[in-house]
């Protein structure tokens, strides 16, 4: 069994002149939640959107420095990042199911793979959303549209729909931030039970969350990675640190 | 009376300026209206007991009487048809590469301010230059398809803007959604952007041909003809289309044939309001589909 999934190697991300990931480098093992905090602006997601490279959308967005994924340099010219981004999904901040009913907003990552078999479409979307959960809600309304859905259905929709292609690994960019209490802890449970499926990289501005469902927990702070560590090191660390400083909930 | 008791009520010395300039725009708005209804009133005054069913379905003739529109409405009819072929894919497409895969360079900077340009160009200049490209250099000569690529290259402009506004609508986090689950770029425009933006594009298509129609002078510009009395049996048939019709029966001293022009403004009128009631009706319709 492989030792990481992701290998990052002085990874620095710029925009325009601005830097907003400085030197970082850090391994990500396989099969455990990794929660990425630290204050707002930190870099934090655009650390976390460089591993699917869906910082290479944003204009005058630049990076150097190496990102390995099962030992391949994700940004080498021969990578397509369509293929990449197949086998790695990314749940955004805000719950975005497009506008078409439940049922095609899990069949979209299949259709665009030109799958045409609609009895294995059916199998798969009805899979994907028992794996997120989601589907005793929905299996009568699977024709309903997804904007009906409330925010934290939409959002283990949006989770259904990237499970769908089979990624290996998962990227969640603050996930929860717009659920209330009970829908995030339906997500928190959701991922408890996906990490032996499927790699999980969270980003998360609540350290209560990090500190509840992630196995590795990553700190940053003005673009720099400042401690990276199992979760229970990095909490019980001194707190004199600045990390612990920022757990503790005084800057930050 | 009524109006100054409700007047008191407020303080003169901070309300007063507001009420007088709401007054004011009041009357304005009262003035235009009025203008257009008048016109509107004048024509249906003149032409409205010349509209029968014998009126849409003869064609032109020297006794004002017997003369009718077919040939002019048809005429118009297969114009619109062979305008929105050419235009829609022209426009839509240009937007599309507008919005999504040009690159922001000084080039692409020139040719956005030309095109806003080009949308307020007099539509003669069209005229003027579709006799010079299509008639002549192209020897279309007065035919169906030479009108409708003049209007087309008149409305393009049109259509380009209003179809850059609505794709540039469509919210960039349903487009990160689909290339995160691995579509391509051209997918995205395919299954995202198009359907997403279809109502604001159908709108602007709508809203052009709906121009397009009412158009006179590039049609006369290209010689279009005004004396038809035969339906046009391919896109190289010459052909007349309702504004030229109008504009002949006008030009003629015979008040009869006033009568004409008054009723054949009607219908261009009733049609022009169909085309933009449905544009409004088809927005909503699937504006409502998309938001379910």
């Amino acid at each position: 069994m492989e030792k990481y999934i992701f290998e990052i190697k002085n990874l620095n991300i710029y925009y325009h002149d601005f830097q907003a990931v400085k030197s970082v480098s850090v391994a990500i093992p396989p099969h455990v939640i990794t929660a990425i905090i630290g204050p707002s602006g930190c870099g934090k997601s655009s650390f976390l959107r460089s591993m699917n490279r869906m910082n290479d959308l944003i204009p005058n967005s630049r990076l150097t420095g190496e990102i390995l994924f099962h030992g391949v340099d994700i940004y080498d010219p021969l990578i397509s990042e369509v293929s990449l981004r197949r086998r790695v999904g990314m749940v955004f901040q805000k719950p975005n199911p497009f506008p078409f009913s439940i049922f095609d907003n899990v069949a979209y990552g299949l259709k665009i793979q030109n799958i045409k078999d609609k009895a294995m479409i059916a199998e798969r979307v009805e899979e994907s959303l028992k794996r997120a959960f989601l589907w005793d809600e929905v299996k009568d309304r699977l024709k309903k549209p997804a904007l009906e859905l409330s925010g934290g259905q939409q959002q283990r929709l949006c989770i259904a729909r990237a499970l769908a292609v089979y990624p290996d690994t998962l990227l969640l960019d603050e996930p929860c931030s717009s659920l209330d209490p009970l829908a995030t802890a339906k997500i928190e449970e959701l991922l408890q039970k996906l990490k032996k499926e499927v790699n999980i990289i969270i980003v998360t501005h609540n350290l209560q969350q990090a500190k509840r469902i992630s196995e590795y927990v990553g700190f940053f702070n003005s673009g720099e990675l400042v401690d990276f560590g199992p979760t229970k090191e990095i909490f019980e660390r001194s707190e004199q640190s600045m990390v612990g400083r920022y757990i503790q909930g005084i800057f930050g | 009376m009524f109006f100054l008791a409700a007047l008191k009520k407020y303080n003169l010395q901070t309300n007063g300026p507001n009420t007088v300039f709401l007054i004011l725009v009041m009357l304005f708005f009262c003035f235009a209206i009025a203008m257009l209804f008048m016109l509107l009133a004048s024509i249906f005054y003149d032409g409205f007991l010349r509209i029968n069913w014998q009126f849409l379905t003869q064609f032109p003739s020297r006794n004002p009487q017997m003369a009718g529109i077919l040939s002019s409405w048809v005429g118009s009819l297969y114009l619109m048809i062979l305008t929105g072929i050419i235009a829609v894919p022209l426009g839509v497409g240009a937007a599309i590469y507008f919005e999504k895969y040009a690159k922001k360079n000084w080039f692409n900077h020139l040719m956005e301010i030309n095109i806003g340009t080009l949308a307020g160009v007099p539509s003669i200049i069209y005229g003027l230059l579709g006799l010079a490209l299509f008639v002549r250099i192209m020897s279309l000569d007065r035919s169906l398809i030479a009108g409708a690529l003049t209007l087309a290259l008149l409305i393009l402009p049109i259509i380009i803007i209003s179809s850059r506004e609505a794709i540039r609508n469509v919210p960039s986090f349903m487009q990160d959604g689909a290339l995160a689950l691995g579509a391509t770029r051209s997918q995205v425009i395919k299954t995202i952007i198009i359907p997403l933006s279809f109502p604001g594009i159908l709108t602007g298509i709508i809203l052009a041909l709906s121009r397009a129609i009412g158009e006179t002078a590039p049609l006369i510009a290209i010689g279009a003809l005004t004396y038809i009395a035969f339906l046009p049996e391919n896109i190289l048939s010459p052909f007349t289309a309702l504004p030229i019709q109008i504009f002949n029966w006008i030009s003629r001293p015979q008040a009869l044939f006033h009568q004409n022009a008054a009723a054949g403004i009607i219908v261009l009128i009733s049609i022009t309001l169909l085309l933009n009631m449905s544009a409004v009706f088809l927005r909503d319709y699937f504006d409502r589909k998309n938001n379910k």
